[in-house]
């Protein structure tokens, strides 16, 4: 029992990793219907802005922990927006009108660029951060074993349900918000109306970079260590939380996003570690199968 | 066509300085752009220090080099663009382009001559024809990969997954019972059409974008199986000392009753080289003969319905679940062979040779080949290996510029080399049409929402 409830806490908090990167394909996938392929590289480059931007801040003498890391955030969200506008701009504007295929393909291509543009400029070999944020409370102890809840765990959980609600109201409350839900029903309508539409893909981009460095800044946190292949991985579990969640759905990407990160620690916990990506992937199938338009998606309808 | 008047002549000058700061401006705001981008990524490197912990080195010079080179890159850009309106396709009278496609089939025929030669012309060259086994090895499995992605209009991620199987049960099954290659060839290629039938069956209801990432879990899931079930896979370590292939039964050796003995023939290790070439050759030749075969097939015809349109086929009658599984099939079993060969040619295979970086490479072949065309495949697995090769020397910047190459292609020539199609199917007279007119991978009428 214990041991569960420790499991819970660990696969809700990478559940909300996961959920700050969904957030980027479901709403990228329901303005342009693109899968962004390069997002979790994008994910990655947040990450590694992140630990640069506070060595950067202890080498000129910031050292006071909660000052440092809010300035980091600021920064890695700041440039990776930077990286998430180019990325549209560069490889999916001058293909809105191609193919079906072509954004992808070119999104695929630039997955590899970012991956290997990091490796080339900071090296193939994992970079460490000593643990920044210590400390935490034992829950409840029973069997020999505490359930604990750590500092990380809480400013994890609690970054991503402020990021949360702040982004829910932005969708339903702001111009930009409407503006991106005019985009998701209709392109060609929202531009009609005089809607400045690549504008607002581009701006949906940003955002959605952003909080994908945010995820960055909050698993180098967590985890302590980073490398330039983070970013596939992590990019496909997101996408899956994504479909699993209902794509186009924002809540429907953070539920995914946390029954992503609950099946992975249970089967690590219970089963066996090796595979917990193949149970990801199993599950990314296995949704896509029964329940295509996910928990909290719209069923699509088919014209001809 | 009414187009509209020129601008007077005298406007000319002052819209002319105009351009220049428009376009400086342009190109400093490009410049601030990247200084933004690599500020942090390219301007410090990070390093782990003698202690362990993470230390910096600043690297300024470069940052500004590159940030100047953006903005007068940016600047040459937008000052020369804005003239250059007549492109270099259009200064080709249409006469020529219809002739230049007729071209085509003696083009196709020239390169199968090449490649008939070139094991003489460069037989003391081994490093050639190393590089020639590599390309028409990736030949094949492009013709492989086209059968479903150019032909069916699927768009496959995991072909790799397919490939993998076609080398794992070759060494499995020839280390296992001592089949020789020629029994264990097509038991590779069958049970890498099973793993196409098993792939094809859930996703056979998901379309365009979905099927891509389910294909690529799929692929994902096959390596880290062979990574992590040690037992049966040896794991990381992989397999090694899988049986060389044999001249129907002649080995490759210096022995007596090696092949260079039974012909009388003083013993070299190129023997083995150039068979090997011909081997992958002629299975490569056999894959575009079969695909050529099959697309005039009803088979292929309703590979070709489905691709432009799947409502239409299902509506004419045309069994789309069988015709989507015989493609996987027909695609993961030519990938099948291409992988027992890639066993039996290297001798040693690892999960680490079937990542996804591969079923990239072979997608980006069949892409910038232009989907569907046979030639365009091969030229376009000569040109990137060949390229590749170019690069050796940079070993660390050839996947970045590979991605690069695979983002510029599809934004500058999204039809891939050869933009032309042979439809199968035509009236009175065989025709070739430009591909933009011809369906993409897409499989279903899939809106965005």
């Amino acid at each position: 029992m214990e041991y569960f409830v420790q499991q819970l806490i660990n696969g809700i908090t990478l559940g909300s990793i996961y959920g700050l990167i969904a957030i980027g394909y479901t709403m990228v996938y329901g303005i342009i219907g693109m899968i962004n392929f390069a997002h979790g590289d994008i994910f990655m480059v947040g990450a590694f802005t992140a630990l640069i931007a506070f060595l950067v801040l202890v080498a000129i003498g910031v050292t006071a922990v909660p000052l440092a890391l809010f300035l980091v955030l600021l920064v890695a969200m700041a440039l990776t927006a930077l990286y998430g506008w180019t990325v549209e701009r560069i490889a999916y504007r001058p293909l809105r009108h191609s193919f079906r295929l072509a954004p992808l393909i070119s999104a695929i291509g630039m997955s590899i660029v970012l991956q290997n543009y990091v490796q080339v400029a900071q090296g193939a070999r994992v970079k460490p951060l000593p643990p920044l944020i210590q400390g935490g409370y034992t829950l409840f102890e029973g069997n020999d074993f505490a359930v604990r809840l750590s500092n990380i765990q809480i400013i994890v959980v609690a970054t991503t349900l402020v990021l949360m609600a702040g982004f829910s109201f932005l969708v339903a409350r702001t111009r930009l918000g409407r503006n991106m839900r005019a985009c998701e029903q209709d392109l060609k309508m929202a531009a009609l109306v005089g809607i400045d539409v690549d504008r607002t893909i581009s701006l949906t981009f940003v955002i959605g970079a952003a909080l994908a460095a945010v995820a960055g800044l909050m698993f180098l946190l967590y985890y302590g260590v980073v490398d330039f292949f983070i970013g596939f991985f992590a990019g496909v579990k997101a996408f899956t939380a994504a479909v699993l969640g209902g794509i186009g759905s924002l809540p429907g990407a953070m539920l995914g996003g946390i029954l992503i990160g609950l099946i992975e620690t249970m089967w690590s916990a219970y089963f066996s570690i090796e595979y917990k990506d193949v149970a990801a992937f199993a599950v990314l199938i296995i949704v896509l199968i029964f329940l295509p338009t996910g928990i909290l998606g719209r069923p699509e309808v088919e014209k001809v | 066509m009414s187009e509209p008047a020129p601008p007077p002549r005298e406007a000319e000058p002052a819209a002319k300085r105009l351009d220049v700061l428009a376009a400086v401006k342009e190109a400093a705001i490009a410049a601030l752009v990247a200084f933004g981008l690599f500020v942090l990524l390219i301007g410090i490197r990070t390093e782990q220090g003698p202690t362990g912990a993470l230390v910096f080195t600043t690297r300024f010079g470069l940052l500004a080099e590159i940030v100047a080179a953006v903005f007068v890159g940016r600047l040459l850009r937008a000052l020369t663009s804005r003239e250059a309106t007549v492109s270099i396709g259009n200064l080709v009278p249409a006469s020529l382009k219809a002739a230049a496609s007729g071209l085509a089939v003696y083009a196709a025929a020239a390169f199968v001559a090449f490649a008939l030669l070139v094991p003489i012309i460069f037989y003391t060259n081994r490093y050639v024809l190393d590089l020639a086994i590599l390309i028409v090895t990736y030949t094949m499995l492009g013709f492989g990969l086209n059968i479903v992605v150019g032909l069916a209009g699927l768009l496959d991620l995991g072909y790799v997954a397919f490939y993998a199987v076609g080398a794992y049960s070759y060494a499995l099954i020839a280390q296992s019972f001592g089949l020789s290659f020629w029994i264990c060839l097509p038991l590779a290629g069958i049970l890498a059409a099973f793993a196409g039938l098993l792939l094809g069956f859930p996703v056979l209801r998901l379309r365009g974008d979905y099927l891509a990432i389910v294909t690529l879990g799929f692929g994902e899931i096959i390596r880290l199986i062979l990574l992590n079930w040690q037992d049966f896979t040896g794991g990381p370590n992989g397999i090694s000392g899988i049986p060389r292939p044999s001249f129907f039964g002649l080995p490759f050796t210096a022995a007596d009753n090696g092949f260079a003995a039974t012909f009388g023939l003083p013993y070299s290790p190129t023997h083995r080289v150039v068979f090997l070439y011909y081997l992958i050759l002629a299975l490569a030749l056999l894959t575009n003969w079969v695909t050529l075969r099959l697309r005039r097939l009803p088979i292929g015809r309703a590979w070709e319905a489905l691709r432009e349109d799947e409502i239409a086929s299902r509506a004419l009658g045309i069994n789309t679940t069988t015709t989507k599984l015989t493609a996987f099939s027909m695609g993961a079993m030519f990938g099948g062979f291409a992988g027992a060969f890639f066993a039996t040619r290297q001798g040693f295979i690892s999960p680490e040779s079937f990542t996804f970086g591969e079923s990239a490479l072979v997608l980006a072949i069949v892409v910038l080949g232009g989907m569907g065309s046979q030639l365009g495949v091969a030229v376009a697995a000569t040109a990137m290996l060949g390229g590749f090769e170019l690069l050796r020397g940079f070993d660390q910047y050839r996947m970045l510029v590979f991605g690069a190459a695979m983002v510029a292609i599809v934004i500058y020539r999204p039809r891939g080399l050869v933009s032309t199609r042979t439809p199968s199917v035509f009236l009175h007279q065989r025709k070739t049409v430009p591909a933009a007119i011809v369906q993409d991978a897409r499989a279903g009428t899939e809106t965005p929402a």
